[in-house]
């Protein structure tokens, strides 16, 4: 196989193509060996590159004038010659190239998701049939219990663990629910996998009612995911018609059936509690646990929640047996975790990664490094929950425990990457802008000092902050984290608290100094005319919109601070570098 | 789509679908056929894919390729949708990124009918378990 992608052809791939039929013809063995140009390798930096099949040899930096050696000494006389192959050291960079392992995304990207045929050709089912013929629901348990498998809404509860607590619950009726209320800003892992493999997650859901006793499967999903609730009615009816849903699945004695329940979007609704209550048509407020969901959730029933992505991995781990999925991960976090990849990075995309990977492979290996060349700053991982890491964690192995000792979170997966650019300060008030929004409201904690708490960063971005101001943020956050009722709030002050961790002097800049250092909060910024460069064009005069900048023709301009709004149309029209940012 | 009542029923039916595939996917096979994924998850469908996927379904048919275009989920490269994946029989399967329908017809035009590789190819970034 001759790469023939186009970092190769310009190390003349194609002339290799040809000399390789050459030769194979002069030795009689073009009915034995066939040449055929292939997809790029992912190593243009050492094209161009000849793989040699069956055994798998490749040849790296090869010439026209090597193809003789390569086939006399290989293909003849099945000798690869050492010096020009791919060796360990740089095998490894092979493997780097395809450090994601795609289990819950396994069919992502590969099956037509409104087609049930190709998910069962791709194994689908599978795990449901094998569970209910050769195992009995604890076994199962026991399966998922030794897999490792945590909990990927966020949380990290071990999955068996919860399952068997649903199992125990006593109750006449007993429900699963897929928690696909996903609502991190930037996150899309559950919506992806919605998408592109609904029957997985049917597939695990009626494995876990197996499990618990239960015959009915809600899945609450946003209404504003029409496509991904689209393919999940298409997958559901499919199922239901071919009997892998509904009466006596497989023959087996076994009810189960699945239905859809929309939510309005409201980011709280991701907490189990307060999902259950929106399920039953009530208010979307959490309420104190326990009763956990598993005693007593929906219609006052055992329950058993799980988020989309937990359950996705679910058919993978009975197919390929725990062991398999244990081998995978770190020692607490098994498995991999799916991260929806986004910021100032070059490969905006979604990826799957074994836990354990490191920051600095996804965001610079995976993610192909920062955008325009800048500089890389900090990470935000675990949404609006998380926190920001900086540079010294880039080589921190991304699991559940590293994630919360470096002071963020895992997090459902959203992981926004930010440069020089970002003002931390700015990136804290976000967040928080959007938990303000976000809260219930139910308990004072929450709804009132996540209020407080956007209001002194927006104190201090607007440059009127004081040093006490960072403090009553720091004592704030606290309080707000010790005493609010349900996970949005005793998760919400972290992104204040990580970048004060993190970039207490980018705090003490904005208050003390007046300054801005990326240059985000506008107020604090001042356009000033360096009068000796000025002209004299009146371009920026006429350009600015709100006419605060005056001065005749041919002399020196000046613009009115006071009435200023920073818009920063004077400088993009300035030919002579006269008009500066301080 | 059959009822399936059993387990045996399932894994026959698991083999007679992979059987196909497998055939399709074979050069020498007669019933081998060119397949073309388009990434059509929520990004895929905002960034144009459902047109490049109309594009595609029509072409191949109005110049006679024996192949068919299929709608996929999410490929994980959201920075280059629409994203498209080429599956000739016999070959390595080849993904090109920012796909529009002229890039679409670009694809059938070099790519599949004279073998030539286009520029824009996204090397494969993941190990399957499938």
């Amino acid at each position: 196989m001759v790469c023939g992608g186009s970092g190769c052809k310009s190390s003349q791939s194609d002339i290799i193509v040809e000399k390789f039929k050459q030769e194979l013809e002069s030795q009689k063995l073009d009915q034995e060996v066939q040449v055929v140009i292939t997809g790029c390798f992912g190593l243009c930096d050492k094209g161009a590159i000849v793989k040699i099949l069956p055994d798998q040899t490749i040849y790296t930096q090869v010439s026209p004038n090597d193809v003789s050696k390569i086939v006399k000494e290989h293909i003849v006389l099945g000798k690869p010659i050492e010096e020009r192959c791919l060796k360990a050291p740089q095998g490894k960079e092979i493997e780097a190239h395809k450090t994601q392992i795609r289990i819950a995304l396994r069919n992502c990207g590969i099956i037509n998701p409104e087609v049930i045929e190709d998910y069962i050709a791709y194994d689908g089912y599978e795990a449901l049939g094998k569970v209910l013929t050769e195992y009995s629901p604890q076994q199962t348990i026991d399966i998922i219990k030794q897999s490792g498998l945590r909990g990927r809404g966020g949380g990290g509860f071990p999955t068996g663990l919860k399952w068997e607590f649903a199992a125990r619950a006593k109750g006449d009726q007993k429900y699963v629910v897929c928690n696909a209320d996903e609502g991190d800003p930037g996150a899309f892992m559950d919506r992806s996998i919605l998408e592109g493999d609904p029957h997985s997650v049917l597939e695990a859901m009626a494995i876990c009612g197996y499990t618990m006793g239960a015959t009915e499967g809600l899945i609450y999903i946003r209404a504003e995911y029409p496509l991904a609730i689209k393919r999940l009615q298409i997958a559901i009816k499919q199922a239901r018609e071919s009997g892998l849903l509904g009466h006596n699945i497989l023959g087996t004695g076994f009810d189960f059936d699945i239905s859809l329940k929309f939510g309005a979007g409201a980011f709280v609704c991701g907490e189990e509690t307060a999902l259950i209550h929106s399920m039953e048509g009530l208010r979307g407020e959490p309420t104190v646990k326990p009763p956990f969901p598993a005693e007593s959730g929906y219609n006052s029933k055992p329950t058993n929640v799980n988020n989309v992505e937990t359950f996705a991995n679910i058919p993978a781990i009975i197919n390929k047996g725990a062991d398999w999925f244990a081998s995978i991960g770190t020692e607490k976090s098994k498995g991999t975790k799916v991260f929806a990849l986004a910021g100032k990075i070059n490969n905006v995309g979604l990826i799957e990664v074994p836990m354990g990977t490191t920051l600095r492979e996804v965001i610079f290996e995976i993610g192909g490094g920062i955008k325009d060349g800048k500089k890389f700053k900090a990470v935000q991982t675990g949404g609006p929950s998380g926190g920001c890491l900086t540079e010294k964690h880039l080589d921190t192995p991304i699991d559940f425990d590293n994630l919360i000792a470096a002071g963020s979170m895992m997090g459902s997966g959203g992981m926004i990457v930010m440069d020089e650019d970002d003002c931390m300060v700015s990136v804290a008030k976000f967040y928080l802008d959007f938990t303000v929004e976000e809260s219930c409201g139910k308990c004072a904690p929450c709804r009132i000092g996540n209020k407080r708490l956007y209001e002194t960063l927006n104190k201090i971005t607007e440059g009127k902050g004081t040093m006490e101001d960072i403090e009553l943020l720091q004592n704030m956050s606290h309080v707000i984290k010790d005493t609010s009722l349900c996970g949005l709030g005793q998760t919400s002050p972290n992104p204040v608290l990580s970048t004060l961790e993190n970039f207490y002097e980018e705090y003490v800049a904005h208050v003390a100094d007046h300054k801005c250092a990326a240059g985000q909060c506008k107020s604090m910024l001042k356009y000033l005319i360096i009068p000796d460069e000025c002209v004299g064009c009146t371009a920026c005069a006429r350009v600015c919109p709100v006419g605060c900048i005056s001065g005749e023709k041919k002399e020196i301009h000046l613009i009115d601070q006071s009435l200023c709004i920073k818009c920063g149309a004077c400088m993009d029209k300035c030919k002579f570098n006269a008009i500066e940012l301080i | 789509m059959p009822k399936v009542n059993t387990i045996a029923d399932l894994r026959k039916l698991k083999a007679e679908l992979q059987s196909k595939i497998q055939k399709r996917e074979k050069a020498e096979n007669p019933e081998s056929v060119i397949q073309i994924r388009v990434g059509m998850a929520t990004s895929g469908i905002a960034s144009g894919a459902k047109e490049v996927f109309e594009y595609l379904t029509e072409e191949m048919v109005k110049r006679n390729i024996n192949g068919m275009a299929i709608q996929v989920g999410d490929m994980g490269y959201c920075y280059a949708e629409p994203t498209v994946e080429v599956l000739i029989p016999g070959q390595e399967p080849v993904v090109y990124g920012y796909v529009d329908v002229k890039k679409a017809d670009k694809i059938i035009e070099k790519h599949i009918k004279q073998g030539e590789l286009l520029d824009g190819i996204i090397p494969p970034n993941y190990q399957s378990i499938n």
